[in-house]
């Protein structure tokens, strides 16, 4: 391994003593002079015409300086990646988090009183709440224009030949698995500051994981109401985290800019949390019908897949997720033959966006389960009929991605070693394994993976680096900075990272796919890379020495084999500035991966390498009551390299309760469409008594194409996590929970059954 | 209807004319500008907004500000030294990996500091106890555990 001296450090968040004091501003501590409050009015109905609004009373309130409902939103401006859903609704409403108007007030107290005024007479229609119902033919159209309930979504696929290589399987296994609504409870909840200047010009300070692309929506957004050639200017406050949420934008962000545009004055708007869980996106409810077999040696002939998708109302980036949901399914594990169809049906739920794993974790659910139940039918011991399934380097899978790097086989021991799964377990105590793979590369979800980077140094050998990519709290910052000063032979501290300000910042696709290491940490480190470059040419020149003999470290610059040669990088910045016809150190870098878009064939490499890993779970059942306790869990990841351990240590152990959240907890309850449990009481996160003792063996693979060989790792720590502890559960007590979260309600049923049969 | 009160924040006497219906934590951050205390749900759920009143943790979203009259108020704000260094307990939430998102932190801090001031050699249970008012979503708390433990051996209590 190579010698580092900053990369692989555990160097404390940069900007984690700021916010140890409480001085980072978060959306909540933005304020601003002149600045009014906005509020948003939600349906009553989950489907309903609207007949009429009265705002007559909300308007002649005191302090209120504007009430807009749909009729004043501009025909064009939509929101969603297909572009059908308007900040406000006008006519009719298809589920109870939908806009129906919206007020901006001197303070937020005058805003909800406002709302209070508001007078709306709606026409209730029967709504529909089960995707599977609502693709029934004469089932209630939820867009009747639109004549389905199914969106055209182009996921349906068939590499190999499933049917042939079912019936020469020697063992085949099928179920269907289910998993419901979770949300992403970021700490700091939702919201955006919105504002004008003199020219018409937009200001929007706003929690957001894609300031690019924000960016161009809210431009669509001001040409839709009238405003050509203006200028949008995005700036993130530090956010009180993202998993996914911020991937798109959202209702109370345009409604911000019409409010600031209808008084010409800046408007705030923050989500209570009530609204936090009723209006902002959930993982997608996903209903799965998988088959696999195997011949008669345990190695897996097929794998055959079906989901149907709860799309919610509106279609936010939730219908797309079948998209990721596709990279287990043809990928996980070595499997020739693979099949997978997946239907995304409105219905009057809430709906659905990015979350964590984008699909994965309802995938990887549904595949490590049958995996196990497979093992157990071949009579085949379940981590040695998952060895002889794994992948490899070099490996081309049937949708064409193409491994490079691959621990999983070190993870999968990894976990063995740690978690002993061959000891004798006491009553209602067994274990459970689910592997994963996950893009690490990038993924090329969009025409351009890219992100930009902008570096220059000062006199004194500071850095200040520009990147598009973007810190919610995950530790980019840290990662560029490291990434930087290793390259350059300086210490983290000497680098200030700024990602927080689009007129400032280059362009980025954003923070998704867990790909600002891969993406955002390539684009840094070339332009760390050509700014080395322009360094060792300046000293070349002052030590009359070719420029590859001139090396950086320690904040010196010295010559190869002559030490004594040598000058501070500061001193050597200020005469490249002071010297007649002198040069600045600065360059930019754009880094766009050579992956590939899926296409028509949902066919390509769409990542640069892959991320791996397996989990381990030991657990106790109580027979009794039905309660899991999770004893000890184990996830190990190939991370290719370990920029910095500390970070991602806590990006696994984030990522592992989060998933144990899913796998035994967390679920928002939805009634007919509307949401029962918005708030920390009734939606069961872990909190601090629950936490699980976890380790995190890593992995190191050094991949080829990463930055220091470094590969994503945001979003893995959640992904097998589920299957992991449904199949520790199995390994217990005998019976399988099919459906997610496995609460002690449902064990206990379970094991009834089981008794009953017996 | 406005009371006047007078209470010691930080160390400092402050003397403020209150309305009866606002929380503590209104009264912290959107009229005194004391932003550092957080607003996680408003509804004492999340632990985001835990500040000391008179040695107990409470949630300041959850308590009157007419009740503070008379009492010594400690906020995040009034950790760090005068000079800069930081309090043990931040120190040791930054080394350890204790703050991801930062949004939980002042909160997580504040309860710490509460339970260390009462209990200087609090043991894991007891940590987990005294934390489990306060949520987090980033960092599934073993680095907050291990933040806690470290900021007591470092003399984590008042100084």
């Amino acid at each position: 391994m190579s010698n580092f001296n900053v990369v692989g450090k555990r160097i404390p968040k940069l900007d984690a003593a700021q916010k140890a004091m409480g001085r980072a501003a978060y959306i909540q501590d933005i304020k601003l002079p002149q600045m009014l409050y906005g509020k948003i009015l939600y349906s009553k109905y989950a489907n309903a015409n609207i007949v009429k609004i009265d705002t007559s009373k909300a308007k002649a309130l005191a302090g209120v300086h504007a009430v807009l409902t749909g009729e004043d939103v501009p025909e064009k401006m939509k929101m969603g990646f297909i572009k059908d859903n308007p900040p406000i609704k006008k006519g009719r409403v298809s589920c109870f988090r939908d806009e129906v108007a919206a007020v901006a007030a001197i303070s937020p107290e005058i805003a909800k009183k406002a709302l209070d005024l508001i007078e709306i007479e709606y026409e209730e229609l029967e709504g529909i709440f089960d995707p599977e119902k609502a693709m029934e033919k004469d089932s209630p159209l939820v867009h009747e224009h639109l004549k389905s309930n199914v969106l055209k979504m182009p996921w349906d696929v068939h590499y190999g030949d499933v049917e042939k290589a079912e019936k020469e399987s020697a063992f085949v296994v099928e179920d269907r698995f289910t998993t419901t609504w979770v949300t992403h409870c970021c700490m700091g909840t939702s919201g955006a500051v919105a504002l004008f200047d003199a020219s018409e010009n937009l200001t929007i300070y706003t929690n957001t994981q894609i300031p690019s692309l924000a960016q161009k929506d809210f431009l669509e957004s001001l040409k839709a109401m009238g405003l050509k050639n203006k200028r949008v200017r995005v700036i993130k406050p530090i956010i009180g985290g993202g998993f996914g949420s911020k991937l798109d934008t959202y209702a109370y962000e345009h409604v911000a800019i019409l409010l600031a545009y209808a008084c010409r004055k800046p408007v705030k708007m923050v989500f209570d949390r009530v609204e936090e869980f009723k209006a902002t996106s959930t993982r997608q409810p996903t209903v799965t019908y998988i088959k696999q077999g195997c011949d008669k040696n345990g190695k897996l002939t097929f794998r055959d897949m079906r989901m149907v998708l709860d799309n919610g109302g509106h279609t936010s980036w939730g219908a797309t997720t079948p998209s990721v949901m596709l990279m287990p399914i043809s990928s996980l594990y070595s499997v020739k033959n693979v099949k997978y169809s997946a239907k995304c049906v409105y219905t009057n739920n809430t709906y659905s966006q990015a979350m964590r794993g984008y699909g994965n974790p309802q995938a990887t659910f549904a595949i490590e389960s049958s995996m196990d139940m497979l093992a157990e039918k071949a009579g085949i011991d379940r981590i040695k009929f998952r060895k002889i399934n794994q992948n490899h380097a070099g490996e081309e899978t049937p949708q064409g991605l193409k491994i490079t790097s691959c621990g999983l086989a070190e993870c999968i021991d990894a976990v063995e070693k740690e978690l002993h799964f061959n000891d004798n377990n006491e009553k209602g105590v067994g274990t459970g394994l689910a592997s994963l793979i996950h893009v690490g590369g990038g993924a090329r979800i969009y025409g351009s993976d890219g992100c930009g980077a902008i570096l220059k140094m000062d006199d004194y050998g500071k850095v200040d680096i520009f990147t598009g990519g973007t810190d919610m709290g995950q530790g980019l910052d840290n990662i560029t900075a490291q990434i930087v000063a290793e390259e350059l032979g300086l210490s983290a501290e000497d680098i200030n990272v700024v990602h927080s300000d689009t007129d400032i910042c280059p362009w980025d696709v954003g923070a998704h796919a867990s790909r600002s290491t891969f993406v955002a940490g390539n684009a840094a480190l070339g332009a760390a890379k050509k700014v080395k470059k322009k360094i060792q040419d300046f000293a070349s020149k002052l030590f009359e020495t070719p420029a590859e003999e001139i090396e950086l470290k320690d904040k010196m610059v010295f010559v190869t084999g002559n030490p004594e040669k040598n000058m501070p990088i500061g001193k050597l910045l200020r005469k490249a500035h002071f010297s007649p016809g002198g040069t600045m150190l600065m360059a930019e870098h754009f880094y766009d991966p050579d992956n590939q878009n899926m296409g028509k064939e949902l066919k390509g490499n769409m990542s640069m390498t892959y991320s791996f890993g397996a989990h381990g779970a030991k657990v106790k059942v109580d027979e009794e009551t039905g309660k899991v306790e999770v004893l000890e869990y184990v996830a190990a990841h190939d991370v290719g390299r370990a920029i910095n351990p500390l970070l991602l240590e806590g990006q696994v152990y984030g990522g592992v309760v989060m998933g144990l959240g899913y796998a035994l907890t967390e679920e928002v309850t939805v009634k007919n469409g509307e949401i029962m449990n918005a708030n920390f009481r009734d939606y069961k996160l872990f909190t601090a008594k629950d936490a699980v003792k976890i380790k995190a063996p890593v992995i190191e693979t050094d991949d080829k194409d990463g930055p220091f060989g470094a590969k994503g790792i945001g979003e893995p720590g959640c992904v097998p996590t589920a299957p992991a502890i449904a199949n520790a559960i199995y390994n217990a007590v005998g019976v399988r929970i099919k459906d997610l979260p496995i609460t002690p309600e449902k064990v206990l049923a379970a094991l009834k059954e089981k008794t009953v049969k017996k | 209807m406005t009371t006047n009160i007078s209470f010691l924040l930080n160390g400092d006497e402050i003397s403020y004319d209150v309305k009866d219906h606002w929380t503590l934590l209104h009264l912290l951050r959107e009229e005194m500008g004391l932003i550092g205390t957080k607003e996680g749900c408003g509804n004492g759920e999340c632990g985001a907004c835990t500040v000391i009143v008179d040695k107990l943790a409470v949630n300041s979203c959850l308590y009157l500000a007419i009740e503070v009259d008379g009492t010594a108020i400690e906020t995040i704000e009034g950790l760090a030294s005068t000079d800069g260094t930081l309090h043990p307990l931040q120190q040791s939430f930054v080394d350890n990996g204790g703050i991801q998102c930062g949004f939980c932190s002042p909160g997580m801090i504040m309860s710490s500091k509460a339970l260390l001031d009462e209990n200087p050699n609090a043991n894991r249970e007891e940590i987990k106890q005294a934390l489990a008012g306060n949520i987090c979503r980033c960092t599934g708390y073993i680095p907050i555990f291990k933040s806690v433990e470290a900021a007591k051996e470092m003399g984590g209590q008042n100084e």
